[in-house]
């Protein structure tokens, strides 16, 4: 590979992921559950409304569980597949999911570690699924042909936008 | 690595700012900060020190317009550049999309700037990514400084150039950024390309948007 590659989300895959971020919300009593890519970007969120800025939250979970994963390794752990931030009120639960993508719980006073832990044990199992389809048709073509559909012939459409 | 997501109606893709300690990564990112509109960007991060050195990076969310239907986000990240902080460094590069070098053009940061992109293709190189085959623009810095380099120079250590294998990509290219420049020529029966280049005063805003243009356009070319 000689750079980072790209890839798409359907809005079926979209729906899908949205489906089992309700299901854990529904069974953990958490505030909001949120779903990101390894390298930040922000995939899917459910539950309360936000009071931040969601894109800025998720560079910042990737960041995180990068920096973990390095501290693992010198340790001589492979990894931190999830890590736990307790705060006085709000509290964090993040998951790794495939080495791919990161579930975020964020959850209160309302429920415990220990059911948000265990709710997500299986939410993470859901979502490697998925990923495992999504990423077994994307090596079939699928997503490739939308990405090419979506930017074919589009570099007169680039160059105006960036012309002054 | 971009994302297209059909639900948001979004094309996702990171931007990484690299290059030597104090040569004007952050500054970039605040200028852009200062002149988006608003609703066009979200908030700034810095994770730095007291001292308001980078310690893990900047991060900066902007749009930069609709191409069919589609917002273009660019998630602008800086790494930082003092030496010992490589650890760090190394993780923002994952999933690069388009790199920005930028090197501070006084006459004793040269060793700096050879050091600091000697690093980013070692790095680089670690997550199997070529910068020789992703969207890549240099940036020249501090131009306004009496003891900035001549570009011939900056040039000559920077960004020599590497050999193109590519057949189809054998042939003459001009560097639409500077008249009289080559992005791809033959020398001595090799076929060399380099990295277009962009000079600027970041602290004034010269050449930060230009840099940011050029190098968000190459990134969604790449995509089409």
């Amino acid at each position: 590979m000689t750079g980072a590659g790209s890839w798409s989300l359907s809005e079926s895959d979209y729906r899908r992921i949205s489906k089992h971020l309700t299901e854990l919300l529904r069974e953990s009593d958490a505030r909001c559950a949120m779903v990101v890519d390894r390298t930040g970007q922000l995939l899917a969120t459910v539950g309360e409304a936000l009071s931040f800025d969601p894109t800025v939250f998720a560079s910042l979970t990737a960041a995180d569980f990068s920096a973990n994963d390095e501290l693992a390794k010198m340790i001589g752990e492979p990894e931190f597949a999830s890590l736990f931030h307790q705060g006085e009120k709000e509290s964090m639960y993040l998951a790794d999911v495939g080495r791919r993508l990161i579930l975020v719980v964020l959850f209160d006073q309302r429920t415990t570690v220990g059911l948000v832990r265990l709710r997500v044990k299986q939410t993470v199992q859901d979502l490697l699924q998925l990923l495992n389809e999504m990423f077994g048709r994307q090596s079939h073509g699928q997503p490739e042909s939308q990405k090419r559909g979506l930017l074919e012939g589009a570099e007169d459409e680039i160059d105006k936008l960036f012309d002054d | 690595m971009s994302m297209i997501s059909y639900a948001s109606r979004e094309i996702n893709c990171k931007l990484v700012y690299y290059g030597p300690g104090l040569g004007g990564k952050t500054t970039n990112l605040e200028h852009v900060y200062s002149k988006v509109a608003p609703e066009k960007r979200g908030k700034m991060v810095s994770l730095a020190t007291e001292t308001e050195r980078t310690l893990f990076f900047d991060f900066l969310p902007v749009d930069l317009g609709t191409i069919r239907g589609f917002k273009t986000r660019f998630h602008m990240y800086t790494v930082p550049g003092q030496v010992y902080y490589n650890a760090s460094r190394k993780l923002i590069l994952k999933g690069v999309d388009g790199l920005v070098f930028v090197a501070d053009s006084q006459m004793d940061r040269m060793e700096a700037n050879v050091e600091s992109m000697q690093n980013l293709y070692d790095n680089m190189a670690e997550y199997g990514y070529d910068v020789a085959k992703i969207p890549f623009v240099i940036q020249y810095n501090k131009r306004d400084l009496p003891n900035a380099a001549p570009i011939s120079e900056l040039q000559q250590q920077l960004n020599p150039g590497w050999e193109v294998a590519d057949s189809a990509k054998q042939r003459e290219t001009t560097d639409s950024l500077n008249k009289g420049e080559w992005l791809i020529t033959q020398v001595d029966g090799t076929w060399i390309q380099r990295a277009p280049y962009v000079e600027s005063i970041a602290i004034h805003g010269v050449g930060v948007f230009e840099t940011l243009k050029h190098v968000a356009k190459l990134v969604l070319k790449a995509l089409s």
